[in-house]
């Protein structure tokens, strides 16, 4: 950190500043953001998000919301937060703890105070620590008056109060302008950070176009707040975080739901199959639908459907139509659409199962992330029923994840699930725009000639490669075929119940399966000496915290290589060979070790499973320690 | 040969892409589509599985007859079905088919009909596929109208599961699963397609050829979810379930046939008639005892469900006063086209482009 003591008076608002403040540099802050979840917090922190990649920081974002849509006001039930990482050099989590919190009332600062490192900046709104908030979480004082806030550098500021001041001639009633004032904090944050405003303003005139006087109340709250940073003795130090290094290109925010999303729309553009939704609205995969919903310019049909089962049916009859057939969900719709999936099986016909993961078991942690459908992906169906499992690490990752399940569905012609999370889902980061031309060429040929000796169609003969079965589409005349869920003879399709035709036809959809991995690059490991003894292997969403845990490690001068699963069935080629590489293999997952049971039973490693099932990412600090122990166990010290 | 509108609109929402391609190679390589059919173009190498003697054949028989009347080709016709012994009706067709899982074939079929609306798609199901595991499915697809005709086979037994009652079976059925009787009260599937507000619902009897016939001609031409209900026969688990209607003698005086502009006037020389009630309801009145301009006119186009309802409340469950016909084929905008219509629109408004998608609002460009 370098203060710089550089008088500012250039404001992006207002006139000259009344007194020098000082600007400090730093290379990377965690801003945590808590209020009630009817304040507006989610919003906050996605703006904040934006000016902050517009500016060209690397960043990464951890929203953390209730199910409820509206808790009980003023509650620990119905606090919401939104913490934002970001840096003048790449990152890879949305940070451990936050370095700056913000809580918006009392609820806010029981709830998150805890994660505030000693000495960290607090920003409260005093005017929300009335005596009736208060009780309402159990404070007999006040914290701002009874010395318990201390150890930390606490502001406390009128936020609402200020904001109702700077909106006195809006004509809004009370209640209204009080909602802006979590545009008065952002101004505030945004003067505190540099952060660019243009975009914030015209996001406003946007999003209330048709309400041209919130538009004007929110944009005067929040160039209020701005313009308080600037004046106030409250804050006497800005701080300036560089752009981060990065990779030339044009950039984008995203987060993954949308870069799934839009994944999909252009597995669609580049196949040239239309591409059908089959959905029900689920927590936290409805976006996906909302996002596809919007894109019917490109041949995109969505349909709402009655239940998960519906949803996941009508894709299957897309699919049989020739449409490229979707369905997403999240792990309670998975399990109801698991008789589904295995008629996908039985007809090999290219589908893609999207699964954004939440806690469970049943309903589970809704909004909350975890990975633990891994098992229920690949053997949650009746019968053997083996299907391709791909998972994504990053929310910009989530584009290329499902570009790649559609490769294989197509290619192979079998469903495929796509395993994100809730962390991805909901989190952000920057995005480099990929290059069309670039992207996979997905084309499919349809089956239009007999391929049977006596000139009839087989339905079930195989590509000799791929083991994939001809799709032939209807309206393609003499090539009408029958298919269904009871077992199939070979060749013909027909209906079967011989015992050898049984065996061989479960072995070949197996083998089917098995095969994808020769299309598939081999594993990925980082091992910058290529001679660490400890390997920590991940998959999924853990990649980040794995990624800055490992990072730590190498930064205590030990060895530690990184192996990161995309695909988790089947497995890279050369992963057993990988693994047996290292001494000790440990596995960090989000659930009570479901990979690591999956590695032990393929490849015999002893794989040490480290397990956590908070609702939350891991934190890149603890993951450091217990993978620096078991470095440390197995090298006897640092090297 | 009369050609009927089975919603194909083929020509105002033709397929694209490699289906598109598909369709013309096979154009190419075999000719002009075949639409010129006779029954035995429909039937398959297949041995037809069903028990001897069950109505399903005589349904078979009667679609397989009717069929090419549509001046439809084969291959732009597919059958979707269940779980259940009508399941295995698309294994019979020489069209496309797909058996699928239990209940769940009006969302498939819903699934295809909207991404393709260019195919007539035809879904066959039982009472227990429809109406107990399937019944989510069944009425949303109807509220929906979508373009599919959904033919549903009434025996009112579990018959591959070899004889537990179904949710159409009378109260009191003694089977293998109800030794005291069975305790619940039946759906008249009728009554429910009407409470889904279902734009056309028919009824007819297995071995009934004309009367079924001329329903599913109707069904057929109607754009829209159709439900047909077809009484069928289980000789082996429910044998004579329909006898009372089918027996020439009682089958006059308990049917009600029901024919669009005709007053319902049935019964052995048309002794009974259909009138309203003081509640506003239907009621079966002697036709010596009312006015001839008391007696209901059908009318299937009624815009109100409520008048179509009350007919299929007039039989019980011991299926006295049964009505058979066309109980309602109403005009409404179907599932399917409204979909096509809004990517249409969609498209007008400038056709997609990946590369602006993918940019999004806000970018920024880090130099090289």
């Amino acid at each position: 950190m370098t203060a710089t003591n550089a008088p500012r008076t250039d404001g992006a608002a207002g006139g000259p500043a009344p007194f020098v403040k000082s600007v400090v540099e730093l290379d990377r802050v965690v801003i945590r953001l808590a209020g009630d979840s009817g304040d507006g917090m989610q919003l906050t922190g996605n703006r904040f998000t934006s000016e902050t990649a517009s500016f060209g920081n690397d960043l990464s974002t951890l929203p953390n919301f209730p199910a409820e849509i509206r808790a009980p006001t003023g509650t620990l039930p119905g606090v919401s937060s939104f913490q934002l990482h970001f840096a003048d050099h790449d990152i890879m989590t949305p940070g451990d703890a936050p370095d700056v919190l913000v809580a918006m009332n009392p609820a806010a600062l029981k709830a998150n105070l805890a994660d505030l490192p000693g000495g960290g900046l607090l920003i409260v709104d005093s005017d929300e620590f009335t005596p009736r908030n208060l009780a309402k979480v159990g404070y007999a004082t006040s914290p701002l008056e009874d010395g318990s806030l201390d150890g930390w550098q606490t502001v406390a500021v009128p936020l609402t109060s200020m904001t109702l001041e700077a909106l006195a001639d809006s004509g809004l009633g009370k209640k209204e302008a009080e909602r802006s004032k979590n545009m008065f904090t952002l101004g505030l944050l945004s003067w505190m950070y540099h952060r660019p405003t243009e975009g914030t303003v015209r996001f406003l005139e946007r999003q209330f176009r048709r309400k041209p006087e919130i538009a004007a109340a929110n944009i005067a709250a929040f160039r209020a707040g701005y313009n308080y940073g600037e004046t106030t003795e409250a804050f006497a130090v800005s701080y300036e975080i560089k752009p981060a290094p990065m990779a030339p290109g044009r950039y984008r925010n995203i987060s993954g739901n949308q870069a799934l999303a839009l994944g999909l729309v252009a597995a669609g553009q580049r196949s040239g199959l239309p591409l059908f939704l089959g959905a029900y609205p689920i927590t936290p995969a409805s976006d996906i639908l909302h996002e596809l919903s919007r894109h019917k310019a490109f041949g995109v049909r969505t349909f709402q459907a009655e239940d998960e089962i519906a949803g996941i049916s009508a894709a299957i009859g897309a699919s049989f139509g020739g449409a490229l057939g979707v369905t997403t969900t999240s792990g309670p719709g998975v399990s109801l659409k698991s008789e589904a999936m295995g008629l996908a099986v039985m007809t090999e016909l290219p589908l893609l199962v999207v699964d954004v993961q939440r806690g469970g078991p049943s309903t589970g942690l809704p909004t909350k992330t975890e990975q633990s459908d891994l098992l229920q992906a690949m053997f949650g169906r009746n019968g053997e029923a083996p299907l391709p499992v791909i998972a994504p690490r990053s929310p910009g990752d989530c584009f290329d994840a499902a570009l790649e399940a559609a490769r294989i569905a197509l290619t192979y012609r079998t469903p495929v699930v796509l395993l994100s999370d809730g962390y991805l889902a909901n989190g952000a980061e920057p995005w480099q725009i990929p290059d069309v031309e670039q992207l996979p060429d997905l084309t499919v040929e349809f089956a239009t000639e007999p391929n049977g000796e006596d000139g009839e169609f087989l339905p079930y003969l195989r590509d000799p490669e791929t083991l994939a079965r001809p799709w032939a589409v209807p309206g393609t005349a003499g090539m009408q075929h029958r298919i269904g869920g009871l077992e199939k003879a070979d060749r013909t399709g027909n209906i079967s119940y011989d015992p050898a035709n049984h065996d061989l036809m479960t072995r070949l959809r197996q083998a089917k399966v098995d095969g994808i991995a020769a299309s598939i690059p081999p594993t990925e490991v980082d091992d910058p000496d290529g001679d660490a003894e400890v390997a920590v292997i991940g998959w999924g969403s853990t990649y980040g915290p794995i990624g800055a845990a490992c990072r730590r490690i190498r930064r205590s001068g030990r060895k530690v290589a990184q192996v990161h699963l995309r695909h988790l069935n089947p497995f890279p080629a050369d992963l057993g060979e990988v693994l047996r590489r290292y001494d000790r293999v440990v596995c960090p997952e989000m659930n009570m070790g479901q990979l690591a049971l999956l590695l032990r039973a393929q490849y015999l490693v002893d794989v040490q499973s480290h397990t956590q099932v908070r609702g939350l990412p891991f934190r890149a600090a603890e993951l450091a320690a217990v993978v620096q122990d078991v470095i440390d166990a197995t090298t006897g010290g640092t090297q | 040969m009369t050609t009927f509108d089975l919603g194909m609109p083929a020509a105002s929402v033709p397929p694209h892409g490699p289906v598109a391609d598909a369709i013309a190679r096979s154009v190419e390589s075999q000719g002009e589509k075949q639409t010129q059919l006779k029954a035995k173009d429909l039937k398959t190498d297949q041995e037809v599985r069903w028990c001897p003697g069950c109505g399903d054949y005589v349904i078979l028989n009667a679609v397989q007859s009717f069929l090419p009347s549509l001046g439809i080709a084969r291959e732009d016709m597919v059958i979707v079905s269940g779980i259940g012994c009508s399941s295995r009706f698309p294994y019979y067709m020489n069209t496309y088919g797909m058996h699928s899982i239990h209940g769940r074939a009006p969302a498939i079929a819903t699934g295809l009909a909207a991404s393709r609306p260019d195919l007539s798609v035809w879904v066959v199901t039982g009472d227990g596929d429809a109406l107990s595991i399937g019944g989510n499915h069944l009425i949303h697809t109807l509220r929906r109208n979508v373009n599919l005709k959904i033919l549903l086979f009434n025996n009112r037994i579990y018959g591959l599961t070899k004889g537990q009652y179904s949710p159409t079976s009378e109260v009191g059925k003694v089977t293998k699963s109800t030794p005291m009787g069975s305790l619940d009260h039946p759906f008249n599937p009728v009554s429910l397609a009407l409470g889904a507000d279902a734009t056309f619902v028919g009824r007819a009897m297995d071995s009934d050829r004309k009367g079924l016939t001329d329903v599913l001609r109707q069904a057929a031409e109607h754009q829209g979810t159709a439900l047909v209900e077809i009484y069928q026969n289980c000789n082996i688990f429910n044998d004579g379930a329909f006898d009372l209607l089918k027996d020439p003698t009682t089958g006059v005086q308990w049917s009600i046939p029901l024919e669009h502009g005709k007053p319902l006037v049935f019964g052995p020389e048309g002794a009974s008639c259909v009138v309203r009630d003081d509640a506003g309801g239907l009621r079966i009145a002697e036709t010596s005892q009312v006015e001839a301009e008391d007696i209901v006119v059908h009318d299937t186009t009624r815009a109100d469900p409520s008048y179509a309802f009350a007919l299929s409340r007039l039989s019980s469950q011991d299926l006295r006063y049964t009505s058979m016909g066309v109980f309602r084929a109403v005009q409404k905008p179907t599932y399917d086209r409204m979909m096509a219509d809004q990517v249409e629109e969609a498209r007008t408004q400038g056709a997609g482009d990946l590369e602006t998608l993918l940019s999004g609002n806000d970018t920024w460009t880090v130099e090289g």
